[in-house]
């Protein structure tokens, strides 16, 4: 236990505290969105290695039959977000810019929807073994915004023991209430994923942490919970970025991740209540993941809310579905701490969309400010959650001595909350020298292999 | 209805895309209206030559500036509003009546050597405004060391004597003005010079209130703690230094006063005298010239209260504040390397190496 956690009770000590603009979606109930004339499915979704399709062009497809089969542990399949025939495969836009391979498949407007593929599975009775396998045939990943494979997370490495499974609900991202709204809405199987995860993983018991500004859904998950003794629901102060999972461990148990190293070292399995909620509804009926819950938000936006959508619906249509304004000039996936803005409408809704924030030019011009020197007040160095020096660090980039900041200053470590960029009244745009910074490394690391193999 | 091209109007760019609205003008201008109390009592105190002195020293120090960007060919950067501070502190820290013209070098001096010629803004290695007095208390020992009495009679309507010293001419003796104006009680002497030369204490509740002698800015304890306690519920100000800095001056004048109550003040008078309690809410805090990292700000703030006591009571000079700040700002960056914080998930360095 850390010593402030005995005197202020569990709470993020560092970080900041970000304006939430959350009251726009919060209280919005999930609504369906619905089918767009094409949908556009990446076979690279989640982090590891893409899918691989096992459709042809032409072939009609059920809603829910498997589309494209992982290739390999750490990767997942895809499934049919509805029932129609496939168009294509061919390149599409992605997030990050470039174009990657994607299934175009067009809905039959006459088909019936039903879900066909799937069949019931007793989950009491397989192994821990059965269950990874079970949970990677959804193809379901981190929903928290990740896309990390959640089967990879539910298998303990060799020589290690983990026995807390943590249900991360804390969405600290401002704008974003997707996660809120499932809690409150589907508590049984946000639970009854984390019990499933409990079982694979040989875990004692079950921490849920929410931040006290969802009061709502901490009632509704307690209730759920009070069936199950080994599941405790904790409330902790909103405070940005606890949703880190390294952050929320620190904050529930105290307990540090090694640099460089993952919740399993100490004994911690972290997983986003919308992960669980889906593998708590697939697994038992051996389905696989073809929608998920993303907040429309944002000013620019006259139909805001948490939207059932399917995965691979066009941002065009969606945004359209959600009212957008001419005042749209920015377009974030995401919350608008971490989310990266987007340079076409064109790119689907993949599996690691938490939202769509739509801003005015107004809103991004908030953080508009000359870029001064820094005056070393040192507000980056209070608020970064892993006592960074972005200060030096930001000194050291602008000379270009980056490698300085990976030996002597961790750059590595930092996972770009954006804390320190927030209150710099400098306007100094830290954490984009970080992401330099981290790519030149990388480079120069590999042109340093390059020179050794040749 | 359907949705906006975004095209050429998208706007890219990379997180985060919000902003907090605390940048560096609002923090320095808050700076500036935390001192205003302090100015205006100094007026009060000590009649308009001070008014005269912070007009003159705040603007050679913003046309300094002024003058250094453009001869850089860059934007001028006075609207950040940093200077106005310099110039300021530079004004407060000065006797009430010291020669004007005196004031304005100090001014160039301080912005020019002090700050410009580093870099401007968070580049100076030490707290311009000290340079700048730091210079003058060099080149001018005797003008920067005649003081005169508070509230003198008559300190609205004319000015100290020797504030409209023609430049380049050394300032008049005014012992026979002084005792024409003093009040009863009211003596030219600091409450620091009068212990250090003629073994006197002055009492705490002047020093409090701060009608005593002194540098224009410096005789109010209530005043600037009042802007202190402004800046640090605003969020502009780092408390800690301030508090370390009070403390470990505290405890080492208590230390000097327990080994010997005849010889050595009482530690209350020695926080509340002179320009303790000013350089440790205004100067100490200085941003650009103080470390970062959480345990070097308390280390930085002891080196500067141990040092000003120091300076007090075992030095050859009254005062302490000035080269104790100074000789902190020197040491500043040592402090921030040697006390780099542990990155979490990490061990402390000798540890990893052990």
């Amino acid at each position: 236990m850390s010593l402030l956690s005995i005197f202020g009770g569990k709470r993020l000590q560092r970080g900041v505290h970000v304006p939430e603009f959350k009251e726009q979606t919060s209280q919005l109930p999930i609504r369906r969105m619905p089918f767009p004339p094409t949908m556009i499915i990446p076979l690279s979704q989640h982090a590891g290695a893409p899918a691989v399709a096992i459709v042809r062009e032409g072939q009609e497809v059920v809603r829910g039959e498997p589309i494209a089969k992982s290739n390999g542990f750490v990767s997942v399949p895809m499934h049919a977000p509805a029932t129609g025939r496939i168009e294509r495969i061919a390149l599409a836009p992605s997030a990050r810019g470039e174009l990657a391979p994607a299934i175009y498949l067009t809905p039959w407007p006459s088909a019936s929807q039903e879900i066909l593929y799937g069949a019931p599975q007793d989950i009491e009775h397989m192994t821990p073994e059965e269950i990874v396998k079970a949970v990677q045939e959804t193809g379901v990943v981190g929903l928290g915004g990740a896309a990390f494979p959640t089967h990879v997370k539910m298998k303990v490495p060799e020589g290690k023991k983990v026995d807390i499974v943590m249900v991360n609900g804390c969405e600290c991202e401002p704008y974003l209430t997707t996660d809120h709204r499932v809690m409150v809405e589907q508590p049984d199987e946000v639970l009854h994923g984390a019990r499933i995860a409990m079982k694979a993983i040989g875990a004692s018991k079950i921490i849920v942490g929410v931040e006290d500004n969802k009061p709502d859904a901490i009632e509704n998950l307690r209730k759920a919970a009070a069936a199950y003794p080994y599941i405790a629901v904790e409330s902790v102060p909103a405070q940005y970025p606890q949703g880190a999972e390294k952050m929320l461990i620190h904050v529930l148990l105290g307990r540090e991740v090694p640099s460089g190293g993952l919740p399993s070292d100490v004994g911690v399995a972290v997983f986003n209540v919308a992960t669980l909620a889906q593998i708590g509804d697939l697994l038992p009926r051996h389905q696989g993941l073809i929608e998920r819950v993303v907040t429309f938000a944002g000013p620019a936006l006259k139909k805001p809310g948490n939207y059932l959508a399917a995965l691979g619906t066009p941002l065009r249509f969606a945004l359209e579905q959600a009212g957008c304004t001419d005042e749209a000039a920015g377009v974030i996936l995401g919350g608008p701490m971490m989310g990266p803005a987007i340079s076409s409408l064109d790119m689907p809704l993949t599996k690691g969309v938490t939202g769509v924030l739509v801003l005015t030019r107004k809103d991004l011009e908030s953080r508009n400010g000359d870029i001064l020197p820094c005056i070393r007040c040192g507000a980056c160095v209070d608020v970064c959650p892993l006592h960074l020096n972005p200060s030096r660090m930001g000194m050291l980039a602008r000379k270009e001595r980056y490698e300085e900041m990976e030996t002597d200053f961790h750059l590595m470590d930092c996972f770009e909350c954006g804390c320190c960029s927030y209150v710099c009244p400098s306007h100094i745009p830290l954490v984009q020298h970080f992401r330099i910074a981290k790519q030149m490394n990388r480079e120069r690391k590999a042109r340093e292999r390059a020179k050794s193999n040749a | 209805m359907s949705a906006p091209s975004l095209t050429p109007e998208i706007v890219l760019r990379t997180s985060p895309h919000l902003h907090s609205k605390r940048s560096v003008g609002v923090i320095m201008r808050n700076v500036v209206y935390a001192m205003l109390p302090v100015c205006a009592y100094a007026v009060y105190n000590f009649g308009i030559s001070v008014l005269a002195l912070l007009v003159v020293s705040t603007l050679s120090c913003v046309l300094t500036e002024h003058m250094f960007c453009r001869a850089a060919g860059r934007p001028s950067s006075i609207k950040d509003s940093s200077v106005i501070i310099t110039g300021i502190l530079l004004g407060l820290t000065l006797p009430p009546g010291f020669p004007l013209w005196m004031t304005a070098v100090g001014g160039f001096v301080a912005v020019g050597l002090g700050k410009m010629l580093f870099g401007g803004l968070g580049f100076n290695v030490f707290n311009p405004a000290l340079v700048g007095r730091a210079f003058l208390q060099a080149a001018f020992p005797t003008a920067i060391t005649t003081y005169t009495p508070a509230q003198a009679t008559g300190r609205f309507l004319e000015f100290i004597p020797t504030s409209l010293t023609l430049p380049f001419m050394q300032p008049p003796v005014i012992t026979d003005w002084v005792a024409k104006v003093r009040i009863d009680a009211f003596s030219g002497a600091t409450p620091l010079t009068a212990l250090k030369f003629d073994k006197v204490t002055t009492e705490i509740m002047p020093l409090f209130w701060g009608n005593v002698a002194g540098s224009a800015g410096e005789t109010s304890v209530i005043l600037i703690l009042l802007g202190g306690v402004y800046l640090v519920a605003r969020n502009f100000m780092d408390w800690r230094i301030t508090a370390s800095m009070l403390l470990s001056a505290m405890a080492m004048s208590g230390a000097f006063y327990l080994s010997n109550p005849t010889a050595f003040p009482n530690p209350l008078f020695m926080l509340f005298s002179g320009g303790l309690m000013l350089g440790a809410v205004f100067m100490a805090t200085d941003m650009v010239a103080s470390p970062v990292t959480p345990l070097g700000v308390w280390i930085y703030g002891a080196v500067m209260g141990v040092m000003t006591i120091l300076i007090r009571l075992l030095g050859g000079l009254p005062e302490g504040v000035m080269y104790a700040i100074l000789l902190a700002n020197a040491v500043s960056p040592a402090i921030d390397n040697l006390t780099q914080p542990r990155v979490y998930g990490t061990k402390k360095k000798a540890e990893a190496k052990a």
